[in-house]
């Protein structure tokens, strides 16, 4: 099966659409960012205290807001998190609120305050089942001894409730539950629980409506510090990229290449604003990774430029380039087509927490794709165009030899080097 | 070519021996294959739920305890040589300002200052005659604030195992700001954690010289509004609860230092509390002041708070007791943190993220469910669109997944979700090594060569353009792991584990499976492509 048999387009002269469609994206993606003053931020570049909490049933969230201002937590964002049906939030309090506490998690233990108050405390002296760990509930297996394990031996026992609490743990923490049993008697479904195991955890335990799944607290040093970072990190990136493909083509190449990136970059940005997603570290992790394939891409139409050029050293550079990219079309299509299948499973399947890093992916691989032959190729095309018109016979990749129609004037001659022995004149 | 061919299959042979067995060991059970699997592959913490924290060492702490130390000595020195003094106080961390010394014994003072504190400048104030400046070294500045962090980061390691967490990580963060970073694989709530790292824990035994009062103004005025030399004034609580305040002297008998051990234990009521045991020369030097203060009280102080100062009946010699309002919990974290140390420097956190447990088992879920999908989506195209070739291509991917995961369990690399999509990645750029040669080969055979001369031009041509492609991404991922925390770290090494392994197995494998058809075709017969 063959999807591009002898392709045979005339991309160059296609190249005014390209950059219509290419000027369109990045006005609409520029337009966005200055009209939404820059991009989000996530938490660990902007600061501030995040708490993800699932609850038991629908939470109401007017009323733990409410509960919340009482705690003096007065510009507290409350969101829903996943779907609808998991009932969980995300509680965000910003950097001035958190850098103004005199210890950096006062936020957060202001916020699980506010949630017991509201939803009920247990009773004294009993724990919570929903957050305790495994160790916490072997230990009072272990003391109440509800399958009467103490005669047959220390380690009996240890072992058997060790692994007794775990199974229950792990029960409660997979799907439908996640984290929150409504009622002790669920944990019957779990092999090994008794009767009396049940209500040997009802003496000491409680279960709460709620559980803290997920915390992050970024005071404001380190918020600063990772922005810079990041900066310094994408840009390394670029400059990078910029000498390696220098170093194996040409300058003009390099650059192109790298104006070509830049361009995936801000579109993919683009995006993102206006999609109101998230830049957080795992993103620009993926906004490198695109750097990294954009490039790969270009290099292979260039890689096949490069090749033609050294077997046809007469034709018309225009044509070369197009032969170029219709020679790779096949192999380009099919690697953005599989790269794409990949990163697209990623971003159906693979959740919530790494969205924005599967997002970026998505776009950048197409985008990636286009730019090889709609920015990088026309740029290489527009600079040899100008180069040998504007010096006859001299200018030019050095790598190519420039029309030999006429005698080159001397001086000027900046090809003697490089053409074999047999042409001179 | 045959023995080639068989050559060849033997080392791949092997290489997936050592892998398979690398993941999963010699597994006696199911079980133990789960369970072995379980160890070697390590797991990040946004995929086995922890806590993560960035902390900074407040380094300055230790170069303020050095120049206080300095000048409470440089008096000591003055005093035993009769020389008199105005005034000796530090004007910020790092100067001390002497003045009123008599001209002819300036340089008595010099020589002092060289002597005994060789690690300060000293130069004259202008505008004072009398006056001296000290100034610490800055070369002795930076080793100081090195030296407390580095004692820091090791005295919360100590407190950290004596927890009991299961690999835990700590590390140096940053570029030289002195900040650490500490990882809790499996804790969920840090609270108790988080306060056995930050807190001090200074023990200090002092004679009490006057007290309790009631109030610090109290104490002031029954000395006429200034403290005796070397004395200071201390918070606690008095027997019936009521905060005091005590008068002790401004250096102590015993710190810290000279603990040999903690243990918690009861007190004759049956309270909780910690009894101490010191070494030998702690123990001689307290035995001679418990000797000479017989009757005196004996101020028990842990972070500048005092616990409790009972009378000293008798001459003690190496152990003693802790006394105070504490449940069995904070008995047990004390005698920990007595144990591993005090810390050199104050702590105070920079960030904090906990990762539940049902979080981090969803994590996995997913990013397994994706890479399957994908997996499974990539495999089938590579079959139906290269027929033949696709089967050689899925063997290699296949063997690049394998060989990934045990790089991962042989070099101990961690697993992060962000790592779980780089392996995804890896499937789907590394599936393009085989689609370039493919393609390669083809446009061979279009342009009329025959089948092992079109395999032979395809792997050449298409190397040099691999090995492009593969460079500008590791160089991407390396980028990445210089700069990244935890999970971009995991996703930078599974992206270059893969990639390279890819090299492997793109070349190398699909080469030998080639050459092994076509040593098995008939002459003229196409190749499957």
């Amino acid at each position: 099966m063959e999807f591009f048999h002898n392709p045979q387009v005339d991309w160059m002269g296609k190249k005014k659409y390209f950059i219509v469609v290419s000027i369109v994206l990045l006005i609409a993606g520029i337009a966005s960012m200055i009209v939404k003053h820059g991009l989000q931020y996530g938490i660990d570049f902007r600061g501030g205290t995040l708490v993800y909490v699932k609850f038991a049933r629908n939470p109401d969230l007017d009323a733990i807001r409410h509960r919340l201002d009482q705690e003096n937590l007065h510009r507290a964002t409350l969101v829903r998190y996943d779907a609808e049906s998991k009932h969980e939030i995300m509680i965000g309090l910003d950097l001035q609120t958190t850098a103004s506490q005199n210890a950096l998690d006062a936020g957060k233990q202001a916020i699980v305050k506010a949630l017991t108050n509201l939803y009920g405390q247990g009773p004294a002296g009993k724990i919570d089942f929903n957050n305790a760990g495994a160790q916490v509930i072997a230990d009072h297996l272990l003391v109440n001894d509800p399958l009467h394990l103490a005669g047959k031996g220390d380690d009996v026992a240890q072992n058997t409730y060790s692994r007794l609490a775990q199974a229950m743990v792990d029960y409660r923490n997979t799907p439908p539950r996640e984290g929150l049993i409504a009622s002790f008697n669920e944990l019957s479904a779990v092999p090994g629980v008794t009767n009396q195991v049940i209500s040997d955890l009802e003496k000491d335990f409680y279960l709460s409506q709620f559980s803290v799944f997920n915390t992050q607290i970024v005071g404001p040093k380190v918020g600063a510090k990772l922005r810079q970072q990041a900066l310094y990190v994408v840009l390394a990136g670029l400059a990078a990229m910029l000498v390696y493909v220098w170093f194996r083509f040409e300058l003009i190449f390099g650059v192109a290449a790298v104006i070509a990136t830049f361009h995936d970059v801000i579109i993919t940005l683009g995006i993102f604003s206006l999609l109101n997603k998230e830049i957080t570290l795992t993103v620009i992790a993926a906004f490198l990774t695109l750097i990294g394939y954009s490039m790969n891409d270009t290099i292979v139409t260039f890689d096949r430029i490069r090749e033609n050029m050294h077997l046809n050293k007469r034709e018309n550079f225009r044509d070369l380039v197009n032969r170029s990219i219709n020679q790779v079309l096949s192999r380009t299509i099919l690697t953005s087509g599989l790269t794409f299948i990949a990163v697209l499973a990623l971003f159906l399947f693979g959740g919530e927490v790494i969205h924005g890093f599967s997002l970026v992916l998505v776009v950048g691989v197409v985008i990636g794709t286009y730019s090889s032959f709609a920015i990088a190729s026309p740029l290489v095309l527009y600079w040899e165009d100008r180069a040998r018109a504007t010096a006859y016979g001299g200018g030019g990749l050095k790598k190519a030899v420039a029309p030999p129609s006429a005698p080159p004037p001397a001086g000027k001659d900046r090809r003697t080097k490089r053409e074999p022995a047999g042409v001179r004149r | 070519m045959e023995k080639s061919i068989r050559n060849r299959t033997i080392l791949i042979l092997i290489v997936v021996l050592v892998c398979i067995f690398g993941i999963i060991g010699f597994p006696s059970n199911f079980q133990r294959l789960k369970d072995n699997i379980a160890d070697r592959i390590k797991l990040g913490l946004d995929l086995k739920g922890g806590t993560y924290l960035v902390l900074q060492v407040h380094v300055e702490d230790a170069v303020n305890t050095t120049s206080d130390l300095a000048v409470s000595r440089l008096r000591d020195d003055l005093r035993t040589r009769n020389i008199p003094y105005a005034e000796v106080r530090k004007t910020d961390a790092t100067h001390i300002l002497i003045k009123g010394i008599p001209q002819n014994r300036w340089e008595e003072v010099q020589a002092l200052a060289q002597d005994q504190f060789p690690d300060w400048y000293v130069e004259r104030v202008a505008g004072d005659p009398t006056a001296r400046l000290m100034t610490l070294k800055t070369s002795e500045v930076a080793t100081i604030k090195n030296d407390a962090y580095t004692e820091a980061m090791a005295t919360i390691r100590r407190r950290v195992d004596a927890l009991g967490i299961t690999e835990p990580e700590i590390a140096e963060y940053g570029q030289g700001s002195y900040e650490l970073v500490v990882e809790l694989p499996g804790v969920s709530d840090p609270t108790r954690v988080k306060d056995i790292i930050q807190s001090t824990a200074m023990l200090e035994l002092k004679i009490v010289r006057g007290g309790p009062y009631a109030s610090k103004e109290e104490a002031l005025a029954s000395f006429g509004g200034v403290l005796p030399p070397d004395t200071e004034l201390l918070p606690g609580t008095s027997d019936s609860g009521a905060p005091a305040w005590y008068l002790v002297d401004r250096i102590a008998a015993i710190t810290g230092r000279d603990l040999s051990g903690a243990e918690p234990s009861q007190d004759a009521n049956g309270r909780p509390d910690v009894n101490f045991t010191l070494t030998r020369a702690g123990a001689s030097r307290f035995a001679e002041i418990t000797q000479r203060n017989i009757g005196k009280q004996l101020a028990i102080i842990l972070d500048n708070r005092v616990q409790s100062a009972p009378v000293i009946e008798n001459q003690i010699s190496d152990r003693g007791q802790i006394e105070g309002n504490f449940t069995t919990q904070q008995v047990a974290d004390l005698a920990l943190k007595l144990r591993s140390g005090a810390l050199p420097a104050s702590i105070s956190y920079l960030q904090e993220q906990t990762v539940g447990p049902s979080l981090g088992a969803d994590s996995i879920r997913h990013g397994v469910e994706a890479c399957i999908i994908g997996f499974a989506a990539i495999l089938l195209f590579m079959l139906v669109y290269y027929r033949g070739a696709g089967v050689n291509a899925d063997v290699a991917l296949i063997l690049n997944l394998l060989i990934l995961i045990a790089a991962l369990a042989y070099f101990g690399g961690v697993l992060t979700l962000p790592g779980i999509a780089g392996v995804i990645l890896t499937v789907g750029m590394g599936v393009d090594s085989n689609v370039l040669i493919f393609e390669r080969i083809r446009e061979e055979l279009r342009m009329g060569k025959a089948a092992p001369a079109a395999v032979a031009g395809g792997f050449d041509h298409a190397f040099k353009t691999i090995i492009d492609t593969h460079v500008t991404t590791v160089a991407a991922a390396a980028i990445l792991f210089t700069f990244g925390t935890g999970p971009v770290k995991g996703f930078a090494v599974t992206l270059t584990i893969g990639l390279v392994a890819n090299l492997f197995t793109s070349v190398f494998v699909s080469r030998v499976i080639f050459d092994y058809v076509l040593s098995k075709r008939e002459r003229g017969e196409a190749l499957s492509v």
